[in-house]
């Protein structure tokens, strides 16, 4: 599955994309960002405040329920500022 | 319709395309988007704009698509840029065109809102003790939500 992160997850992260193997418990985006959140301090920092993370499931918004699977693309990333 | 370009745009020229003689056009609204200083007149306040590449132009078709389904328009135009900006830059244009202006008005300020909270674009703002992501904003969210069906 391929992970994109933006803005300020993408520094505090420190990759803009990668490749993950998802343990079989993990399907849907909560569980993701749970997972996630156990691979490393820079991982556990981006991700501690849940409430302002916004994830995109095949680049459409998802919720903490939104079912993920193998192939699909997913974003992390603050809320938007554009405009 | 919608682009996503790093390059400014010439608004009268993109409202003179987007009308294309077609008569049936009684109004047209337009929002243009600034970069403004926030540096104090120092000009010291140039910006990144950093998208999320295939989903912006998705985002934007269906918020493009929802101002047709609630206001009879005759056409419309989204341009959003990205890439590194100054004060004074244009950022953001939003045209709306209909046989009414209350139609082309409150659609026009429709999208803009609506793409304010849902287009994927973070502001890298450059200040004198470095770079420092934009904060959204609660009112913005405000704006959005008196849109909500």
């Amino acid at each position: 599955m391929k992970l994109l992160y933006f803005a300020w997850l993408k520094q505090k992260i420190g990759v803009a994309s990668e490749e993950v193997t998802l343990p079989d418990d993990v399907g849907d985006v909560a569980g993701l960002v749970s997972w996630l959140k156990g691979r490393g301090d820079n991982y556990a920092d981006a991700l501690k405040d849940d409430a302002i993370i916004r994830v995109a499931v095949n680049q459409a918004y998802a919720k903490p329920a939104t079912p993920i699977a193998e192939g699909d693309e997913i974003a992390l990333f603050p809320p938007v500022t554009g405009g | 319709m919608i682009r996503v370009q790093a390059q400014d745009f010439d608004v009268g020229a993109e409202m003179k395309a987007l009308g294309n003689g077609n008569t049936g056009i009684g109004g047209m609204a337009s929002f243009v988007g600034l970069v403004r200083d926030m540096a104090g007149g120092s000009g010291d306040s140039a910006m990144t704009l950093e998208h999320y590449p295939g989903m912006t132009e998705k985002l934007l078709a269906n918020i493009d698509d929802e101002a047709h389904q609630r206001w009879p328009l005759e056409a419309s135009l989204i341009i959003h840029r990205y890439g590194r900006l100054e004060p004074g830059d244009q950022i953001v244009m939003v045209l709306t065109a209909s046989a009414h202006r209350k139609a082309a008005l409150e659609s026009c300020a429709f999208l803009i809102d609506w793409l304010k909270t849902q287009a994927p674009f973070w502001k890298l703002e450059e200040t004198p003790d470095g770079a420092n992501w934009v904060e959204a904003k609660a009112s913005d969210d405000d704006a959005a939500a008196k849109w909500a069906k």
